[in-house]
């Protein structure tokens, strides 16, 4: 088949110009930058042609690219002030990562806890054999916005918490923008978390509103067997923004892994899931909650791939679209061949608050094993009438009713988040967005 | 001034006629029986009062307090003190029982001026009410409504009236569904509230509750009208001769 080349656009022909500047100062991994920077240069942006990217055209979404950040000076760190996430007081050990750079100021890196180490990312990369930072599961090696992250990655952290190491305190990863003009961040982190150890990641991304700077964010998991991860992200950038994160997790044999993705911020948001159960028996609770208003766009996209035999999955997405935002759902699973005794459920609801809304759903099933049990389901509905009906006889006006009805839809997903005082500072976050919705 | 004022009511829903011509006025401190066979608009009357769209009143008037409680919303009326006991009580996944509860009675005395009721305050009036109605703490902790049997539903419906302490309740069919003893939990609920200011509208096919909530006056509806007005005694008449007569009953409106 005679190969189509697209004209370069505009970001393109930048990202291009980017690379060439900045690569011989881009600390570590050179070969490793080089190889995606040519994954991207073949590709190309991503476009509605490309299936993984049907409902976001990035291509079409990104206009231009925006320069690299810089690492904030010193002043610059300082006016960082307190980033919660919205998360209020929850007690965690709060790293803050500012346009990319893991900021000195925020950071306590040296906390006495022999079950784990904190580095810089670019400290470890310099000793660090690059192993780590390759072992991608297949969906993520050849997907373009995973490649530009990998090179142009700046900076973050590498967490490594040793073998049956229980981290009583969740870790908060606080990713800030704190430019005034509209730049480029890549952070990166990677968390290693041994065999029967247990770790409650927080991973925060925020913003000023009306700056169209451009995150892509990545984070890669290894759990080993029998370890316990919670993994929870809340994308609150500002209002302009391009947000693009990849969750990248191989999880080993017997573990448990639960992730939950809260999104209410972000012109544009991407948040794609590429997970990969490499051992037996392993329980996942893989769930999101995303709340739109205005023109907001906001997709999620997972692959859940089922590599070894006797795994749970359950996948429970939901989303709120009010005005003329757009929610977007696809959500793969794939059973290898051999992963017998796979359990996996999927379901993807999203509820409209206004005609304008839309909500596509893509849910798919690649099954190479005979004895397993696979579903999806999806649906898409404005509230109900009866119910809201319900609530106003017993006195409850419209607003609060409503406001009562899309707490309990949300909160079907937000209950999984084993984390109590996290469960409930996220229930704030929506009962402060419904605040805000009036 | 009476409690409720029905005058010459017409209702329609999708362009069929369900209610013609209807008349009832209710005093404080009456209970009315409205018997009736099916079809004849007995929960649409119940409907009508407590605001559920869908329904359009293509003439008449309600009032309630001297006020026209159609130009209302449902959460209006029930602030002024209009309840409904559903006939089929909806279940609400993901919202709980005692949050449910107590936004409706602190959403209703903010609306008539009142503070809201501290948590031991709430909490103590939910436990005394839910004693005396035989409810669980469990099944306090669940959602509303989610995993109850029919019987558990009802009382639950009757709970919230306890709670909100309603002028005028209306309760559709309460008993349909119920086993003996729950019917009479439910029929001491519901007396237990009776009082010179209140007044209860019960609506039902059978005779059965009325044995325990006896009524001061009892209506048959037939075809959208009420077609004949008694005492308590017309009850035990309509269990021996059935509705039979009525529904040959000509309608004027038609």
């Amino acid at each position: 088949m005679a190969e189509l080349t697209l004209m370069k656009n505009a970001a393109e022909q930048q990202l291009a110009a980017e690379w060439t500047a900045a690569k011989a100062k881009l600390p570590g991994a050179a070969p490793l930058r080089a190889a995606a920077f040519e994954t991207f240069a073949k590709a190309g942006l991503p476009h509605r042609r490309v299936e993984e990217w049907k409902y976001t055209d990035l291509r079409a979404l990104m206009r231009e690219a925006k320069p690299l950040a810089v690492r904030p000076d010193a002043a610059a760190f300082a006016t960082l002030g307190e980033t919660d996430a919205g998360l209020g007081d929850l007690d965690a050990r709060r790293i803050v990562i500012a346009d990319g750079y893991l900021a000195p100021g925020w950071t306590d890196l040296n906390e006495s806890d022999p079950g784990i180490t904190i580095v810089e990312l670019m400290a470890w990369l310099g000793e660090a054999d690059l192993f780590r930072l390759n072992s991608i599961p297949d969906a993520a090696r050849k997907d373009i916005a995973v490649s530009l992250n990998t090179a142009f990655m700046t900076g973050g952290v590498v967490i490594h918490v040793r073998k049956d190491a229980c981290i009583e305190r969740p870790i908060h990863l606080a990713h800030v923008f704190s430019g005034k003009t509209a730049a480029a961040i890549y952070p990166r982190s990677i968390v290693i978390v041994e065999p029967g150890a247990r770790l409650m990641l927080i991973e925060s991304h925020e913003g000023p509103d009306g700056i169209d700077y451009q995150a892509n964010t990545a984070l890669q998991i290894f759990a080993g067997d029998g370890a316990h991860v919670d993994h929870v992200k809340v994308t609150r950038e500002g209002d302009t923004a391009l947000h693009i994160s990849s969750l990248m997790a191989d999880v080993g044999a017997h573990a448990r892994f639960n992730t939950f993705g809260y999104t209410t911020g972000g012109g544009v948001v991407r948040n794609q899931l590429f997970l990969r159960f490499g051992g037996e028996g392993t329980v996942a609770n893989i769930r999101g909650a995303t709340l739109l208003k205005g023109r907001q766009h906001a997709d999620t996209t997972l692959v859940v791939d089922h590599a070894a035999a006797g795994c749970q999955s359950r996948e429970v997405f939901k989303s709120v679209l009010d005005d003329e935002s757009r929610g977007i759902f696809q959500g793969k699973i794939v059973v290898r061949p051999g992963a017998q005794k796979t359990d996996a459920k999927m379901a993807s609801h999203a509820l409209m608050l206004s005609d304008e809304a839309e909500a596509d759903n893509k849910p798919e099933l690649e099954i190479f094993a005979d004895d397993v049990q696979c579903g999806h389901g999806a649906t898409a509905g404005d509230l109900d009438e009866d119910l809201l009906f319900y609530l106003r006889a017993r006195g409850i006006p419209s607003a609060e009713a409503e406001a009562l009805l899309i707490q309990a839809f949300v909160g079907e997903a937000i209950e999984g988040v084993e984390h109590a005082g996290l469960r409930e500072a996220l229930i704030e976050a929506v009962q402060a967005w419904l605040k805000a919705r009036g | 001034m009476s409690l409720l004022e029905i005058k010459n009511l017409h209702v329609e829903i999708d362009g069929k006629k369900i209610l013609n011509g209807l008349d009832l006025t209710v005093n404080a401190g009456e209970v009315h029986a409205i018997m009736g066979p099916n079809g004849s608009g007995k929960s649409t009357l119940a409907y009508v009062l407590a605001g559920k769209a869908d329904y359009e009143v293509t003439d008449g008037q309600v009032l309630f307090d001297g006020e026209d409680v159609l130009a209302m919303e449902p959460d209006e009326r029930a602030a002024k003190g209009v309840f409904l006991a559903f006939q089929y009580p909806i279940e609400i996944p993901g919202v709980a029982t005692m949050t449910f509860l107590r936004t409706a009675l602190n959403a209703q005395r903010k609306k008539r001026g009142e503070a809201e009721l501290t948590t031991p305050e709430f909490m103590k009036r939910v436990r005394e009410a839910s004693g005396k109605l035989s409810i669980s703490q469990d099944m306090l902790r669940r959602a509303v409504n989610v995993g109850f049997s029919g019987g558990e539903k009802k009382r639950n419906e009757i709970l919230q009236m306890a709670l909100l302490e309603p002028r005028l309740a209306v309760l559709d069919e309460t008993d349909s569904g119920l086993d003996i003893d729950a019917l009479k939990i439910v029929a001491d609920g519901v007396n237990r509230l009776r009082s010179p200011e209140r007044a209860t509208i019960v609506i039902t096919h059978y005779q059965r509750l009325l044995d325990y909530i006896v009524p001061d006056i009892v209506h048959v509806l037939s075809k959208g009208r009420i077609v004949k007005t008694g005492g308590k005694e017309l009850a035990l008449e309509l269990e021996a001769s059935g509705y039979a007569q009525f529904q040959e009953a000509p309608v004027a409106a038609e």
